[in-house]
């Protein structure tokens, strides 16, 4: 059995354990309460950008643009959205594995990898995977600017023919304790249907309607990348935050369960000695 | 017939505006246009620039990158990445940030990747001084 002196600084090791872990629980929750109300704000423009397309696309067949066109699929593009900093459960190892799963499946395609993230970026880079581009020590500041950038990006390589389809692999936020991997389809678009009881408006248009459908398709593009950011980091913090909070429940448990080892050794400790004092006297008599 | 015009304003960070007004003036993309209440629905497409609106006979400016706007209905939605009062631009930083994307717009050509984005980030900084400056 550990001594007596061992097992208290076992336990004092522990416990400023545990007072990290609850702080680092503590500032996730901040920032995933931060993280929801981006993710809420941003709601109003994506919905109505969603609108607009559809309003303009319900217009007519004419208008057709190659955003919205599929082809085959020889190079492919996927972006990976991980975190920068660890301690998240497997937050960042689910969505590895799902990068990994993908290329696998289109393992007769040349996919490259954008990366968003150093976990990714720290896994990918030592294995044989094209990265095109990685983004990585953002801590979470993942700006609308990095998403129009990444955009561009996108939008000229699909129409230059370098790259067929574009995905976003990320974390999509359904709580603190659950994030699930999505995959959603960037380039080419699914082509907005109109829904039914929504009858074509009759705009007046400024400039010409295909000039305007390109500019919204490409602000349509960033905002699925932006949105697929916030969604990652709301679900990074969440996940550490569920990750967090374990661990200062085990930290509990932990110490209990020394305090008693502590207890039972310092017992032990007292009843040798008393027997000693006994053996003693007895030898004396 | 209503009289008044809703005005909407949204970035992907906020909902900057939701306020009913009586004009607005917005920079579109082949030149100024105004909107008044019963406007014909119109859909355009903005460059950076100033946009004003009238409300009970004061005027007040914006700041707002490239977008669109949409008017339907005494409606009008304003979409735009970018969107600030003159208060809340530090003239100094927006001084700044003109020097640093005319920096970064002259070492391009007409004819690279980054060109127009390049002149949006331009304008739309000497837009953001403007309006801090003159309100």
């Amino acid at each position: 059995m550990a001594t007596l002196k061992e097992i208290r600084k076992r336990v004092s090791s522990v416990q400023n354990i545990q007072q990290i872990t609850k702080a680092m629980k503590m500032v996730s929750a901040a920032r995933l309460r931060r993280a929801q109300e981006a993710a809420l704000a941003a709601r109003p423009y994506a919905e109505k950008l969603e609108a607009v397309l559809q309003n303009l696309a319900a217009q007519g067949d004419e208008l057709a643009h190659p955003f919205l066109t599929e082809r085959a699929e020889n190079n492919t593009t996927l972006i990976v959205m991980t975190s920068d900093r660890g301690l998240c459960g497997g937050f960042n190892s689910s969505l590895i594995r799902e990068a990994e799963a993908f290329m696998r499946q289109r393992a007769e395609q040349k996919v490259s990898l954008i990366l968003v993230g150093r976990r990714a970026y720290d896994y990918f880079k030592r294995r044989d995977v094209a990265i095109a581009e990685e983004h990585i020590n953002l801590y979470g500041r993942l700006s609308a600017d990095l998403a129009h950038d990444i955009g561009r990006r996108a939008g000229e390589q699909f129409l230059s023919g370098q790259t067929d389809s574009f995905y976003v692999l990320y974390a999509r936020f359904r709580s603190a304790l659950v994030q699930v991997p999505t995959l959603d389809k960037i380039l080419p678009l699914a082509s907005t249907q109109p829904t039914e009881d929504q009858s074509a408006v009759d705009y007046l248009y400024e400039p010409a309607p295909h000039t305007l459908l390109a500019s919204l398709l490409e602000r349509y593009i960033d905002m699925l990348i932006y949105r697929a950011m916030l969604e990652s980091v709301a679900s990074e913090h969440g996940a550490r935050m569920t990750a967090m909070d374990n661990a200062t429940s085990n930290a509990v448990e932990m110490i209990d369960r020394l305090t008693l080892d502590m207890n039972r050794a310092r017992q032990a400790g007292i009843t040798r000695e008393l027997l000693e004092i006994v053996a003693t006297g007895e030898s004396l008599k | 017939m209503a009289d008044i015009l809703h005005l909407r304003l949204v970035t992907p960070e906020r909902l900057l505006l939701d306020e009913e007004v009586d004009e607005v003036t917005a920079p579109g993309m082949v030149g100024e246009f105004g909107v008044f209440p019963d406007h014909a629905t119109f859909l355009s497409s903005l460059q950076p620039g100033r946009l004003s609106y009238k409300q009970n006979g004061h005027t007040q400016s914006l700041a707002v990158s490239d977008g669109f706007a949409e008017v339907m209905d005494n409606l009008m939605t304003v979409l735009c990445t970018e969107a600030a009062y003159a208060n809340e631009i530090d003239a100094a930083q927006a001084q700044e940030a003109v020097r640093e994307a005319e920096a970064a717009l002259s070492t391009l050509s007409p004819t690279d990747a980054g060109f127009e984005d390049a002149q949006n980030t331009l304008r739309l900084a000497q837009v953001r001084l403007d309006v801090a400056s003159n309100g």
